[in-house]
């Protein structure tokens, strides 16, 4: 019985490290935060063209992280991008309705995000507003092209 | 040459009949009533299968997430993008080699020691002795081998994941002095929890069903001489490291691949 | 009528691949006898018993266990079934990870809901039985193969069952030890009331236990009926075998081409 007893301790303390792995690689690797989950609320945002953004990239406000990118699809109204962000809660009812939203890359070949401007209105931002003032991803061939035609006028 | 196409028949006919004994043998095992000692089998099969590789599985992750943060360190540098080692360690790990490195390891350790000892089971009659006393052997001796080996791969492959991760952070930041910060912010920004690590162990779990079928069933249907045991263990390992590394690819293009 | 036979053997047809190994075998196994079926090697005696014991399934024809047929049973009810028989395999097929204790009480503990006192009882019991009770430590690696055939022998009267089947029991014995199964057989056939089944080609221990034998060749029952009644059978076949003659009716050679032709041809195919 002896031998039974050590092996079931041994099987018991397998299993519990198994455990206690998934709560680390929860936890430490993919930074699984249990509390935020229901503490968001929703902002839209419509813009003319996203460029290279992607769901769950990052929200941020002077280079802080304060949301996600929830979903992206074509406004078939409007035939431009709606973007849904989810956003921490401590900034329900703080954000002005004149704050502006625009696609930022981080460095040269970083990923996109959307940086959030606040604005000065006595008005402020409810769950599932929109944000009107938007700016557009820069595109590179846009840009290009821009140029060679203020060159050609000059 | 109408030889030859019966041939072809004949191997189609026998591939199928295979096939088929060995799918009806997973239902028959999986779903039996659980035998009254069903608990402390299943327990004592969780150390074989489980526990006894767990050295194995922990070695070669430490290991491994050592040689990734090596290499990616070396090419990352050149970007100056080193900040990136832990996004780069942590999900190579996650998403591809926890799950199928842990498997094929397993499929060596545990996949062929199961093979042989349900084999030399059957060539020694134990099997049909167990059968002849009136318990069933697919109840006794393969339903608890079957869920040990279910449960035990995706625990090991968390073990591997983390051991990895942690490998990685030795070589990344003790070693080569990446900022500890960035490692781990890095890797909390671009891991996430169930596209990755949710993934990684769907696929593990996928690897342990078809790997603990695969050595059970060619334990339980080979030739029972010598010879029939060596071939039958040898054909474990090969056929479920070729079963590892094709689904792994099938799931992968389907989880990352954006074909769902 | 019904009790008179425990088991009935109908018109059993069966072959493996394209060898066919029965072609219609009648047997009658009457309740309490030993009944031992013999035959030369080859000829499917232990295939018989993994019918009888329902391991295997017959093309046509079908066994009738104490009034069921065995093969129509639900995989369930076939196991139900197997509790009142016991096996005895001719390499014993111990377990080799359980103890000589264990692999007698083994039987008890999944069948039974005896407390463990009372299994030790029994287990030792059915050790006397087989004179081994001093070597209930031992794992079968340990043991020779005499001592694992009553091990095994144990183990199978271990749930006492109604029926037991011995596969080539004598096989490989030293003369003391095959004295002793012989002996051991006999009395446990008394002793406890079974019915015995014994496959074995050793004629001369065979038929001194035997209440009536069967003998099987080419896939038929050639001859049946007790033991001295065998003695007096004038076919030619049953008589080479009774007495061991070593060429007859049934050949020495496997079935090859001619001697001469097959030297000469130098391995050129014909």
């Amino acid at each position: 019985m002896k031998r039974s007893k050590t092996m079931e301790f041994g099987v018991g303390l397998f299993m519990l490290a198994g455990i206690l792995g998934l709560v680390f690689l929860g936890l430490k690797v993919s930074g699984l935060d249990l509390t935020r989950a229901d503490d968001t609320f929703e902002l839209n945002a419509n813009f003319a063209n996203i460029g290279g953004l992607k769901p769950r990239a990052r929200v941020t406000m002077a280079g802080v992280t304060v949301g996600r990118v929830d979903s992206i699809d074509l406004d078939t109204e409007w035939y431009d991008a709606r973007v849904v962000m989810s956003l921490d809660n401590d900034l329900l009812g703080k954000l002005p309705d004149d704050s502006t939203a625009a696609i930022l890359t981080s460095g040269l070949l970083g990923e996109q995000y959307i940086g959030l401007s606040v604005g000065g209105s006595p008005e402020s931002l409810e769950d599932g507003a929109t944000i009107r003032d938007t700016q557009s991803a820069l595109v590179l061939e846009e840009l290009i092209q821009q140029f060679v035609s203020n060159m050609v006028n000059e | 040459m109408i030889e030859r196409i019966t041939l072809i028949g004949r191997h189609g006919c026998e591939l199928l009949e295979s096939l088929g004994r060995a799918g009806i043998f997973l239902l028959q095992s999986m779903f039996a009533r659980p035998s009254r000692e069903g608990v402390r089998l299943w327990l004592v099969q969780m150390h074989m299968v489980g526990v006894m590789s767990l050295a194995i599985i922990l070695v070669s992750g430490l290991f491994i997430g050592m040689v990734l943060a090596l290499q990616g360190y070396t090419i990352l540098v050149d970007f100056g993008a080193e900040q990136a080692l832990g996004q780069m360690v942590s999900l190579s790990l996650l998403r591809e080699l926890a799950p199928v490195v842990a498997a094929l390891l397993f499929a060596g350790r545990a996949g062929s020691a199961l093979t042989a000892e349900i084999g030399l089971m059957k060539a020694t009659e134990q099997l049909s002795s167990m059968e002849m006393i009136g318990v069933d052997p697919l109840r006794r001796i393969v339903a608890p081998r079957l869920w040990a080996g279910f449960v035990s791969l995706p625990l090991l492959t968390i073990g591997f994941s983390v051991v990895g991760v942690w490998g990685g952070h030795l070589v990344g930041v003790e070693w080569l002095g990446v900022f500890e910060g960035s490692y781990w912010g890095n890797m909390q920004e671009s891991v996430g929890f169930i596209d990755d690590v949710g993934n990684g162990l769907l696929k593990s779990l996928v690897f342990a069903l078809v790997i603990t079928w695969i050595a059970v069933f060619q334990g339980y249907d080979l030739v029972p001489t010598s010879e029939g045991i060596s071939r039958a263990t040898t054909r474990t390992v090969v056929y479920s490291s070729l079963a590892v590394l094709g689904l792994d690819f099938v799931l992968t293009a389907v989880m990352f691949g954006g074909l769902s | 009528m019904m009790a008179a036979s425990l088991v009935e053997v109908e018109n059993l047809h069966f072959s493996r691949g394209d060898r066919e190994i029965f072609r219609g075998v009648d047997l009658s196994i009457r309740r309490g006898a030993i009944t031992a079926i013999m035959g030369p090697s080859g000829t499917g005696k232990t295939t018989l018993l993994k019918l009888i014991g329902g391991q295997l399934s017959p093309d046509a024809g079908r066994v009738v266990i104490d009034g069921r047929d065995v093969h129509a049973l639900s995989r369930n009810a076939l196991f139900r079934m197997r509790r009142r028989m016991g096996m005895l395999f001719q390499s014993g097929a111990l377990f080799s990870d359980l103890s000589v204790f264990e692999n007698v009480a083994f039987p008890l503990r999944v069948h039974t809901d005896l407390p463990e006192s009372m299994i030790r009882d029994v287990v030792l019991m059915k050790l006397e039985a087989v004179g081994l009770r001093g070597a209930r430590e031992l794992m079968p690696a340990e043991l020779s193969g005499g001592m694992t055939r009553r091990v095994a022998l144990a183990r199978a009267v271990a749930l006492d069952p109604e029926l037991i089947l011995y596969d080539e029991p004598f096989v490989g014995q030293d003369p003391i030890s095959m004295g002793v199964l012989v002996q051991l057989i006999k009395r446990l056939n008394q002793a406890l009331g079974l019915t015995s089944v014994v496959v074995s080609h050793d004629i001369r221990e065979t038929l001194t236990i035997a209440d009536y034998v069967y003998v099987v060749a080419d896939g038929r029952v050639m001859a049946h009926g007790t033991p001295e009644m065998l003695e007096a059978v004038q076919d030619p076949r049953v008589r080479q075998f009774i007495h061991g003659e070593p060429d007859g009716p049934v050949p020495f050679h496997y079935q090859a081409d001619d001697f001469i032709d097959d030297i000469l041809s130098h391995g050129e195919p014909q």
